[in-house]
């Protein structure tokens, strides 16, 4: 039986298509894909993201256990601050990626991925020698997001929070269409947007008043669809995808979030020995020239030899091009080099290209 | 919504046939399924097509799907706009998007696809599971 947000009943209603995702029976599409992605890059979209799973860990141990299971720097967080991070493996590897936000001094919340929660819990409990609380609060929690250039403007309409001072990952606990909750200046679009975390049993009371509050922008309903071609337009890895538990880091692009100065964490030395020797494969990013589109597992022909595996790839709405994300040996990973994508035994090809695809302009 | 002068298959294709000549293309519930396409691989005209076996694909932004052909045949002739213009298949998919046209080589092939009647039946058995 899969798993139900409390917003099926209106996303069944409003007549989205829905698909099994992580164990969820969950929105895909509801006007399309390619307008609900518009949407999202030129005004703004909703998404129901309440399938992502939220770790709450608490106690003097709190903060020692973050440090110990994550890859980025948990002390540098201000109360009311978020930072992307990665539950970590001895190996270098991610158990998962994840959105840290510090609630009090000695109480964060962890935002996870649906597939994982479950792992994450068992693996965060596995290593709790700190004494820390941990609790999986999933439950208690549904999550919306708005994203878009104007979803600033549309959600400030609906709460009295003040949005022109709450900054790129900070989060307020405010009311929005009179429920009380966290409000964050996150998303996984590529564009300004906030992520709001409440009670389930209110979900329909924020879900209706966002829609309507953007309704003069045209706001969308966005299902999974559009959030997946959104984030790699930006280039955010999707775990399973650009991440999993064989891939370090380092190699996933997510040096960034890799704080080896911070102290002992799990991986930390594989990951210090991985920067010293040099990685096994690179994350790279593509465009396609010839007419194709390449998929998720496609190989990737250089020079003639099959050398790498596309870990992403689709239609980008907004570029209005054929993108994709590949892992590549490190000594293939040159941008502006041509490269073909075997799409159905064909070589199609593709062109490296920096990442991100997309950036918000300023 | 499917026009009775079409037969279906299991697979979500139409074809209607004149004479020795049928015209395939995928229908309104198929093209529903994908949601928006962009992108149509066909064959040339002048290859050979058999009946329940993949001749090209249609994509969407999510997903890439095989279309099946209803009979066995030589191409004639190959649905140029489609090339430029893939999102016909959304808005027109038994009519200005059909696929291609083939010339039948077992007229009786035909015999055992479904009515519009029998189609649109076999979709809400397909739903209701």
């Amino acid at each position: 039986m899969l798993k139900q947000t409390a917003l099926h009943k209106l996303h069944k209603a409003a007549g989205a298509r829905m698909v099994e995702f992580a164990g969820w029976d969950m929105p895909v599409e509801y006007a399309g894909i390619t307008q609900e992605h518009l949407a999202v890059r030129k005004t703004a979209g909703l998404f129901d993201v309440s399938h992502m799973g939220e770790i709450r860990l608490s106690g003097p141990g709190a903060l020692p256990l973050l440090q110990y299971v994550t890859c980025n720097d948990a002390s540098r967080l201000k109360i009311s601050q978020a930072q992307y991070s990665a539950l970590t493996l001895p190996n270098g590897a991610a158990v998962d990626d994840c959105v840290v936000h510090r609630l009090e001094q000695e109480v964060f919340l962890l935002c996870v991925n649906a597939a994982n929660t479950e792992k994450d819990f068992k693996w965060i409990s596995g290593q709790n020698r700190f004494d820390a609380e941990i609790l999986d609060v999933s439950e208690q929690y549904s999550q919306v997001a708005i994203q878009g250039p104007r979803a600033a403007e549309i959600l400030q309409r609906v709460t009295d929070a003040n949005l022109s001072k709450l900054h790129y990952y900070w989060f307020m606990i405010s009311a929005c269409c009179g429920v009380k909750g966290i409000l964050a200046r996150t998303g996984y679009t590529g564009e300004d947007g906030f992520e709001f975390y409440f009670p389930p049993q209110h979900s329909e009371t924020v879900w209706t008043g966002l829609l309507e509050a953007g309704r003069p922008e045209g706001i969308l309903p966005c299902g999974l669809g559009a959030r997946n071609t959104l984030r790699l337009e930006a280039a955010y890895p999707l775990y399973g995808h650009e991440l999993n538990e064989d891939t370090t880091l380092l190699e996933a692009n997510l040096g960034w979030i890799t704080k080896l100065g911070k102290g002992n964490f799990l991986g930390r030395e594989a990951l210090a020995a991985q920067r010293e020797r040099g990685l096994r494969k690179k994350l790279i990013g593509f465009e396609m020239i010839d007419r194709g589109i390449a998929r998720d597992g496609y190989d990737v022909l250089i020079e003639g030899e099959h050398l790498g595996t596309v870990t992403s790839g689709s239609p980008a709405p907004f570029l209005k091009k054929n993108i994709g994300l590949a892992f590549v040996p490190p000594d293939c990973d040159q941008s502006g080099r041509e490269i073909r994508i075997e799409v159905r035994g064909r070589g199609v090809a593709a062109r490296q290209v920096p990442l991100p695809f997309y950036k918000r302009p300023k | 919504m499917y026009p009775p002068e079409l037969l279906y298959t299991k697979d979500h294709e139409w074809i209607r046939v004149d004479e020795s000549i049928g015209t395939i293309g995928i229908t309104d519930h198929a093209q529903s399924e994908l949601g928006d396409i962009v992108f149509v691989e066909l064959p040339k005209v002048g290859d050979a097509i058999t009946a329940k076996e993949s001749f090209g694909t249609v994509e969407s932004v999510k997903a890439v799907s095989e279309i099946f052909s209803p009979v066995t045949g030589e191409v004639t002739a190959v649905n140029s706009k489609l090339e430029n213009s893939p999102e016909l298949i959304n808005t027109d998919p038994h009519g200005d998007a059909w696929l291609v046209r083939v010339r039948l080589s077992d007229r009786s092939e035909i015999e055992s696809l479904m009515s519009a009647d029998e189609y649109e039946k076999f979709i809400q058995e397909e739903k209701g599971h």
